[in-house]
């Protein structure tokens, strides 16, 4: 049989992530341009529905990779089953969604395997036979094209976001579910997880704002806050910020917006020397309007926007706010 | 406690760049360069964890010469020394690459935490740091907010997605990448400036592409990578934004004629 295409997937309380979905789609795809067939593995104590949810999509096999010891996730406990079962079945390509999890074991597991990994792609090509990844660099400014070398597996991972989750197929058939007692009895995991818990729920709710005036490192510094402020208050807008304003302590925690903060999406949204790396962009996209202003025309948050400025924004700024005050 | 801290050098945030001729990289002449971002808060955790429960803190970077800058500013903002782990082969590295060399060369350090910036501006594989827990055999976690030493143990907070976040322990040594915005970033003053310029500061040169090594199976030697970049480019994915041109007064005069227009103002 010819080596297989695996997509990793992930599930939350028994439903498979989004993101996963996205993935498998691309998996579809490549499976058919490659000629090859294509598994879903899934790994965790209990993953029986999210395996079944999977057999339901146009795939070969689902494997189901089960212990004790995946619950709660450690890097050490994932990257050993999940190392055992690549070692035994010799998939030629292995795709995961680029989450926090899989940030956190799957370059450990390339690493151990000393096999390739191309992380955060979005776009995947098949050209000779081979696969050909596309991702992001200089924080979303510059696509650059990566081949891998030298055998599978290849480890890869897609940004969230990147590809529509609509594109899975259903299968004609249920898929077979194998569902694989992993050695839990093994080295224990040296990370204890003490506790999982909720961070402090958002104080300024920016998802029922109408209009939104998002700040970026572009501002320079705290001080000059008040001109966006005054922007903000002429369109009658909340205040947002982008991570890095907001790791400085120039504006709370709870005005982030991005992966890390609230996702918002508002009638308007002027975003204010915001470059739009990923983490801001899939945190505001969905606004109806967008209006960037930004000095540099390549920022990605062009990519987004409906109106922009290219320009200094301590020009911009305040003469959007004269006009906006006179009405 | 012996810390380490892995650190970039990186085109400055708001850089204008250019790709080179060859289509391989970017233009490097006429940028100005800093610590990759999220390094200077493992950095600025590092040397808050020495001043509380003393030691030394050691900074390495892998790269071409100029990545000298980065340590020498590590170093004036409080490192004790640093490792310059030198080659043109860590432009085109892959995280892979940059961790087997980072790897061979903190082997004999022996230190007791690695920290790391949860990932890079330039080439975000946002891996190094977990990949090189794994070849020195460390245990590891990512995107730390908070971190404290105790006795042969080291306890973090982890950002988790969707606002959760963990408690976990680990046993020293062990390898954390962490999240920007943990603590606020010193700034380096001219004492520290003065300070650094006696500061220990090694070149260790990094075997040349093609030079037998200890290089991933069938990919080659130390440095090269199992991943090749094939080129880069701008974005084709053309932007629909309409663009207001003109003096600052002028183009928001003219965005906001549009908005009114175009019935976005209410």
């Amino acid at each position: 049989m010819s080596a297989e295409i695996w997509v990793f997937a992930e599930e939350r309380g028994g439903t498979v992530k989004p993101t996963s979905w996205e993935v498998l789609g691309v998996g579809q795809r490549l499976a058919g341009e490659l000629g090859k067939p294509l598994a879903a593995v899934i790994a965790g104590s209990d993953v029986g529905s999210a395996a079944g949810a999977l057999a339901a999509k146009e795939l070969s096999r689902v494997l189901a990779l089960e212990s004790p010891a995946l619950d709660p996730y450690t890097p050490d406990a994932h990257t050993r089953a999940v190392r055992e079962a690549i070692e035994s079945e010799s998939p030629d390509l292995i795709l995961f969604s680029h989450t926090y999890r899989i940030r956190d074991f799957v370059p450990k597991l390339a690493a151990a395997l000393d096999r390739p990994y191309v992380p955060d792609c979005v776009g995947v090509t098949v050209e000779d036979g081979q696969p050909v990844f596309v991702r992001q660099v200089f924080q979303g400014k510059i696509d650059a094209r990566v081949a891998v070398r030298g055998e599978g597996p290849w480890l890869a991972t897609l940004q969230n976001g990147a590809f529509p989750a609509e594109d899975v197929r259903a299968g004609a058939a249920a898929a077979p579910v194998e569902r694989r007692a992993m050695d839990s009895g093994g080295a224990a995991s040296r990370t204890t997880v003490l506790e999982v818990f909720e961070g402090v729920k958002d104080k300024v709710d920016l998802t029922r704002a109408e209009v939104i005036v998002a700040v970026g490192r572009g501002i320079g510094k705290q001080e000059n806050l008040k001109i966006v402020q005054e922007l903000a208050d002429a369109f009658g807008a909340e205040l947002a910020a982008s991570r890095p304003v907001c790791d400085n302590e120039w504006l709370p925690m709870d005005r982030q917006i991005g992966s890390s903060g609230q996702t918002v999406s508002p009638r308007l949204y002027i975003a204010v020397g915001i470059s739009g790396a990923i983490q801001h962009l899939v945190g505001m996209k969905g606004a109806a309007t967008i209006v960037a202003i930004n000095k540099d025309p390549n920022a990605p948050i062009f990519q987004v926007a409906d109106y922009g400025i290219v320009g200094d924004l301590f020009e911009v700024v305040p003469a959007l706010t004269a006009l906006a005050r006179a009405g | 406690m012996k810390i380490v801290v892995c650190i970039k050098h990186v085109p400055a945030r708001d850089s204008r760049l250019r790709i080179a001729q060859s289509g391989e990289w970017i233009e490097e002449r006429d940028l100005s360069w800093e610590i990759n971002e999220p390094d200077t808060y493992a950095l600025e955790e590092a040397l808050r964890l020495r001043e509380k429960h003393g030691g030394e803190v050691l900074a390495i970077t892998a790269g071409p010469d100029r990545a000298a800058e980065a340590l020498k500013r590590g170093l004036a903002m409080g490192a004790d020394r640093a490792i310059h782990l030198a080659g043109d082969v860590f432009n085109a590295a892959d995280a892979n690459a940059t961790a087997r060399g980072l790897a061979d060369a903190l082997r004999g350090e022996a230190p007791d935490l690695v920290l790391a910036g949860v990932q890079s501006d330039d080439k975000g594989y946002a891996a190094t740091g977990v990949m090189l827990a794994e070849l020195l055999g460390m245990p590891h976690s990512t995107l730390i907010m908070e971190v404290e030493v105790l006795d042969g143990r080291v306890k973090v907070k982890r950002e988790m997605e969707s606002g959760w976040f963990e408690w976990l322990e680990l046993p020293l040594p062990a390898v954390l990448t962490i999240q920007s915005g943990i603590n606020q970033v010193r700034y380096s003053t001219l004492k520290g400036i003065m300070a650094a310029k006696k500061k220990d500061l090694r070149r260790v040169e990094a075997p040349a592409a093609g030079s037998a090594g200890t290089g991933p199976a069938g990919t080659g030697p130390a440095g090269t990578s199992p991943t090749a970049l094939h080129g880069l480019a701008f974005p084709s994915r053309t932007s629909r934004a309409e663009i207001f041109d003109g003096d600052g007064k002028a183009a928001a005069g003219s965005l906001w004629e549009r908005l009114r227009r175009d019935g976005k103002l209410r």
